[in-house]
């Protein structure tokens, strides 16, 4: 596990075009992330990633960032259709080029007294974090693009990964520099 | 002004202007129905809750207006799931109240528990689970407004018993944003730019056909619809939930286009340089095999319903927007042009379009076998029927012969399962239709299949004294699919045959209150119907033997080329 290996993996692997990001303002209601996964089963449309929060402070609305895989549906009929769920307020599609972001993942990997140093060497060289530390095992954390988080998962299977948790993606647009 | 929840519940569909509903009580809804013992609205008691769905569908389909109906928790809501699911498919606005078990009881398995709008996710235009009383008022309005705008369809309010029972402040909305519906936002206008470029491609086309859909009748088009067809020119098929949106006796009309469409009207789409679609869907079974549907047709699709548009084929000119106003906003750019003439000269195009019409009319053997013939029974109930006749089917071969031989020359007078194809729907659908128009003669045209899975509902036609009358076109099987079996199952029957006297439907007829005939010869039907007219203190069912091996033509198969389009055997040996 040399710095030249890791070099070796590329940093920013090129945005698949298959995917699709959507930004879905949603009314914060029992029942809304079920209507939205409901809609995409339904109409055959597949999604990569989902993530949910709520996104003011009296909590009346939740963004929802959906990764679409585009090639099951075009993206337009993706967006008539969500448009139609009276609880979706209003939908943003970000392209990858055009928009930033971010995930994270919480990794345990099960480590003797050898694999211990490696793995906390790969988490610094990435810029992660150790977030729980036990006899035999370490709870890893990492922030970043996806292809990054695609990278160390990757690296990581060179170890004992007992448990591996993505949130899936979050994304805003791109400011524009002028 | 202090009320219950159930009273609220009450008070706000009577402000909706609701004057009649369909229901069945039962445990969890208890609470709501005590208020409608006072209540101006007519409620129907229904014998299955399934009837009562298709009785506010038949109802909202003639009158316009939204049907309402009401059912208890758990079995009675799953009971009104195939209306909702027929209701969504063909953009009928239905409004349904399920009861619902106490709040603190959700989740428990509490008897009669079902979580009835998770059911409903998928075949609802939206559906709430009231949780605050005060909520009552505005979510039957926003129920309302949502079910009855843009494009109709049904809603779903789940009220638990708690609530129903919970004290409450009355207060009525009175604009839509209290309604607190952020993310509906209907379109209504078409795109102006859009509208010039459709009339541009109308006016450079050599083969245009109105494809004209269920959505001119929504939107209440059809004398606009009539005003553009005769300012064109243009030739026009209505879709099977069309029927009646432009007169068949109109000179432009082509009749019904798909499966067992007119072949005329199926050629002529076929045949096009131009598709003007206005309130339609490129249903799979209007397109056939839908990469070979008119293959060299340049498309305008006019459609209340945005997600329409490029769905299954992409438009040329896509207007998202009511039919009405789009077709007016057309005719005002054609107006706007002044002098220079709409549309080229159609003339060649309906030469050939004349040449078809007088090769391949709908054709049956009048003769054979000796047997009465369904499509006859069609054509001597429509003759004998009044102008404004409501024609009401079920789904299958009778369907499909009331579709061809019914003339339908007025908009709102023909109730049918379209998209949904749910076998049993005319026998309720036709009582909520009489109830809708009880001024107009109610002819539901059934099969014997159909009529068995929701038979019982006359006896609530019977009690309420609503005097429909049920042709049955009994050909003792489940018609449609022994029709495939002989065609594409090398006539091997499975599981389709019925019986022409077990049940006895005249008996039957009668033990539910209704007048019963029978017509086993061909002599007997114009008699039988005679009779059947001259009643009209209580439903009649008239059971017509019909021979069991008539076959419904033309017929595109499923999944065939429109090309490829069938006649009856008697019209292709002529033809060739």
């Amino acid at each position: 596990m040399t710095p030249a290996h890791l070099a070796a993996v590329p940093d920013e692997k090129a945005a698949s075009p298959r995917h699709h990001i959507l930004s879905v303002l949603v009314e914060n209601k029992a029942g809304v992330l079920s209507r939205v996964a409901g809609l995409f089963s339904r109409r055959g449309f597949n999604i990569y990633s989902l993530a949910v929060a709520p996104t003011d402070e009296d909590e009346h609305f939740s963004r929802i960032t959906i990764v679409v895989d585009v090639e099951t549906a075009p993206l337009e009929q993706v967006i008539m259709q969500l448009d139609k769920l009276v609880n979706v307020v209003s939908i943003g599609e970000l392209s990858p080029a055009e928009a930033v972001e971010r995930e994270l993942v919480l990794a345990t990997v099960a480590v003797g007294p050898t694999e211990r140093s490696q793995v906390i060497q790969l988490v610094g060289v990435f810029g992660g974090e150790v977030v729980s530390v036990g006899a035999d095992r370490l709870t890893v954390m990492l922030a970043g693009r996806p292809e990054k988080i695609d990278d160390f998962e990757g690296l990581l299977e060179h170890y004992t990964v007992v448990e591996l948790q993505r949130t899936g993606r979050v994304a805003l647009p791109k400011l524009d520099r002028h | 002004m202090q009320l219950t929840g159930a009273q609220a519940l009450i008070k706000s569909l009577e402000m909706q202007g609701v004057d009649v509903m369909f229901g069945l009580p039962g445990g969890a809804i208890l609470p709501v129905y005590d208020p409608i013992i006072d209540s101006s609205i007519r409620h129907i008691l229904v014998r299955h809750e399934q009837g009562a769905g298709h009785m506010a569908e038949g109802y909202a389909m003639v009158t316009g207006k939204p049907g309402v109906a009401m059912v208890t928790s758990g079995p009675g809501a799953t009971n009104i799931v195939t209306p909702l699911a027929n209701a969504y498919m063909d953009s009928t606005p239905l409004i349904v109240i399920s009861g619902q078990v106490a709040t603190g009881s959700i989740g428990t398995d509490a008897f009669q528990e079902c979580d009835i709008t998770g059911v409903t996710m998928g075949i609802t235009k939206h559906n709430w689970l009231i949780k605050e009383v005060q909520d009552i008022p505005r979510v039957v309005a926003a129920a309302f407004h949502v079910a009855t705008t843009g494009r109709p369809g049904p809603v779903l309010i789940d009220l638990p018993k708690d609530i129903a029972n919970a004290p409450m402040e009355w207060y009525w909305p009175t604009s839509v944003e209290e309604l607190d519906l952020p993310g509906y936002h209907p379109v209504t206008d078409g795109d102006p730019v859009l509208v010039a470029q459709a009339a541009d491609l109308i006016g450079a086309a050599h083969r245009p056909v109105l494809y004209v859909g269920g959505g001119v009748l929504k939107a209440r088009a059809a004398e606009a619809l009539r005003a553009l067809a005769e300012r064109t020119g243009i030739p026009v098929v209505t879709t099977l939930m069309a029927r009646g949106a432009f007169p068949d006796s109109h000179p432009q009309a082509l009749g019904m286009p798909g499966m067992h469409g007119h072949y005329t009207a199926v050629t002529a789409l076929q045949r096009s340089d131009l598709l003007i679609s206005l309130g339609a869907r490129f249903d799979d079974r209007v397109t056939g095999k839908i990469s070979a549907f008119a293959p060299e047709a340049k498309i305008i699709h006019v459609d209340i319903d945005p997600a329409e548009l490029g769905k299954v084929r992409r438009p040329d000119v896509g207007i998202a927007g009511d039919c009405r106003l789009v077709i007016e906003e057309l005719l005002t750019a054609m107006t706007a042009r002044g002098d220079a003439p709409v549309v080229r000269d159609l003339a060649p195009w309906w030469a050939q379009i004349h040449q078809w019409q007088e090769k391949f009319p709908l054709y049956y053997d009048h003769a054979e076998g000796g047997a009465i013939k369904p499509q006859n029974v069609v054509e001597q109930l429509r003759d004998a029927a009044p102008e404004d006749c409501i024609v009401v089917g079920g789904v299958g071969q009778h369907q499909m012969w009331a579709s061809q031989y019914w003339e339908f020359n007025h908009p709102y007078t023909w109730v049918n399962s379209g998209g949904a194809g749910t076998m049993g729907f005319a026998v309720p659908a036709s009582i909520g239709a009489k109830v809708g128009r009880p001024d107009r003669t109610v002819w539901a045209i059934d099969g014997d299949g159909c009529f068995q899975m929701t038979a019982q509902e006359l006896v609530t036609a019977t009690a309420e004294q609503i005097p429909v009358k049920i042709a049955i076109l009994n050909n003792a099987y489940l018609g449609m699919v022994r029709q495939w079996q002989e065609m594409f199952y090398g006539e091997r029957y499975s599981e389709v045959y019925l019986s022409p006297d077990l049940p006895d439907y005249v008996k039957w007829a009668e033990a539910m209150g209704c007048v019963g005939i029978r017509a086993e010869t061909p002599e007997d039907v114009g008699p039988a119907i005679e009779k059947a007219n001259s009643i009209d203190d209580r439903p009649v069912v008239v059971d017509f033997r019909t021979d069991a091996f008539e076959k419904v033509f033309p017929m595109v198969a499923a999944g065939q080329s429109n090309d490829d389009i069938v006649v009856h055997p008697d019209q292709a040996a002529r033809a060739r």
